[in-house]
């Protein structure tokens, strides 16, 4: 078992998912992050010019079985990328356990 | 003069009482939209403050300070009429004030306007005073500075008797207020993290821009009132010709302002087009009864170039004004008092110098009591809250309670 976390765009995040299910992953949790990045925006407020380099992001975590993970990492990457800088990135980590809580069963198979 | 007259001049004076009145929420929607959401219980306090404590000292004896009846001729400066209100003789009837109003609707008319003086200083303070120190600034400067000087011009003292004009008020309500603003933002300092230790500026956001937009709108119904009573009777060819110069200043200011902050930031900014139109309704308050439609026209649009560019002057001197009370209230009201000496029916290079020395003297007097005001409280109770409840926020430091408590807002 694996985890992704990718780090993606807003914009993109519709066609993620739809590319996420095409490739059988049916569920996962999302929510949206702010991080520093090196993108610098120049802005004005009240005449005060200021720069931002705080980034508005989409950030997922799907847990999934060892044969899912090449297909929902290309999943992401084909519609997450714009070919922009910024597009995000992904990270693939070990999962030791998983748990159903509605039964207490655990394994691969709570993934289903 | 007949009954009939009598009775509309009057209904419509109770009209511009409440339009008056209704500016309150004007401002208090602009202030709290104007700053940070963890400050908006303390501003919408201060707002409901203002409002009522101004209107009880203004009976207490704001009033009688106000319109103390100096003697015909004399050079008016200091006089008290004594505690509380009562009716004089004859104060129901046609013959007080040439039929305009009633002797009560003019107290409460007088009375909206006072409070007003206030609210211009709790926009400038906003986020950083402590909330005691903004009580008694504002109940000593609007309880005794504000009538006092009120007494000069609209009291019948030395400055109407030298020729100062000042209609509805730029220079007595406005610039009194500004003047405060400016003294006491320059002690009480910047909000932590306006200005960064190298000393440039950063950009603190106000929270909610439709609750500001609602305030501005508000703000220019309500001057219809703040305008249009200020002609002191229904009369229709002045009420009528002051509702039209107000809003045409209104509208000139805030376009130009939006298109000049665009010019100078490439930007297009909200807040700056709001604070445009307040700047051309300040400025056209001087002489909004005085104006044709084109002067009415230039006047508020340098109202509003002169707003956008005593933001960036205050900001370059690093005093922090998080609404631009200071820009729109002390310097387009200067501009709308001056104007009175350029345009319109009483233009003169002498009617200018006159109009120069009142806002002189006005601003002195005001400067030295908000100074003294100023440092009295700074020296005993203290202007500033502690940095740990300005950066947690004032509504939980001096209510405990939050303005939004399970309310959420979705990012983009």
């Amino acid at each position: 078992m694996k985890k992704i976390e990718a780090l993606i765009r807003k914009t993109q995040f519709e066609d993620v998912k739809n590319k996420l299910h095409e490739a059988g992953v049916t569920f996962f949790s999302y929510w949206d992050v702010t991080g520093l990045g090196n993108e610098n925006k120049g802005r004005v407020y009240r005449g005060v010019s200021y720069s931002t380099s705080a980034i508005e992001r989409r950030m997922l975590s799907i847990v999934v079985n060892d044969d899912f993970v090449e297909p929902a990492v290309q999943a992401i990457i084909e519609a997450g990328g714009t070919g922009n800088i910024g597009d995000g990135k992904i990270f693939v980590l070990p999962v030791e356990e998983a748990y159903r809580i509605r039964t207490g069963e655990k394994g691969g198979d709570t993934l289903n | 003069m007949d009954t009939a007259l009598f009775t509309a001049n009057n209904v419509w004076m109770m009209i511009c009482t409440a339009l008056v009145f209704f500016m309150h929420m004007g401002f208090s929607l602009l202030e709290a939209g104007l700053t940070r959401q963890k400050n908006t219980v303390n501003i919408l306090f201060k707002n409901f403050f203002v409002i009522t404590a101004g209107l009880l000292l203004y009976a207490l004896a704001g009033f009688n300070l106000m319109y103390p009846g100096f003697e015909e001729g004399a050079t008016g400066f200091f006089k008290f009429a004594g505690w509380g209100i009562a009716p004089p003789e004859g104060g129901m009837t046609a013959a007080y004030a040439s039929g305009g109003y009633t002797w009560w609707t003019d107290f409460l008319f007088q009375g909206m306007f006072a409070a007003t003086a206030a609210t211009i200083i709790s926009g400038a303070v906003a986020e950083r005073i402590k909330l005691e120190a903004f009580f008694v600034i504002a109940i000593l400067y609007v309880g005794i500075v504000y009538p006092i000087v009120g007494s000069w011009q609209w009291g019948g003292g030395f400055l109407s008797n030298w020729g100062f004009y000042d209609f509805a008020g730029s220079t007595l309500v406005h610039s009194v207020g500004g003047w405060a603003a400016l003294i006491t933002i320059y002690f009480l300092g910047a909000r932590i993290g306006k200005y960064s230790a190298d000393g440039t500026s950063n950009p603190i956001f106000g929270h909610n821009m439709p609750l500001a937009a609602g305030g501005v709108l508000i703000l220019w119904l309500g001057w219809f009132g703040f305008n249009g009573g200020s002609v002191l009777s229904a009369d229709p060819a002045t009420t009528s010709l002051v509702l039209v110069t107000t809003s045409l200043a209104a509208a000139a200011g805030g376009i130009v302002a939006s298109i000049f902050s665009h010019i100078l930031y490439k930007n297009y900014d909200l807040t700056m087009f709001m604070n445009g139109v307040l700047g051309g309704l300040v400025a056209i308050t001087a002489g909004a009864d005085q104006m044709s439609t084109g002067e009415a026209m230039i006047i508020g649009a340098i109202g509003g170039i002169i707003v956008v560019l005593a933001i960036a002057l205050l900001e370059k001197l690093k005093l922090d004004d998080p609404v631009g009370a200071i820009a729109v209230h002390l310097f387009a009201g200067m501009w709308g008092t001056l104007a009175v000496g350029i345009f319109g029916n009483m233009a003169s290079t002498k009617q200018f110098m006159i109009q120069l020395a009142g806002v002189g003297i006005v601003g002195a007097f005001c400067v030295l009591s908000a100074l003294l005001l100023v440092l009295v409280v700074n020296a005993t109770i203290g202007l500033r809250v502690t940095k740990e409840q300005e950066v947690g926020g004032l509504d939980d430091a001096e209510h405990g309670m939050s303005a939004y408590a399970d309310f959420s807002v979705s990012k983009k």
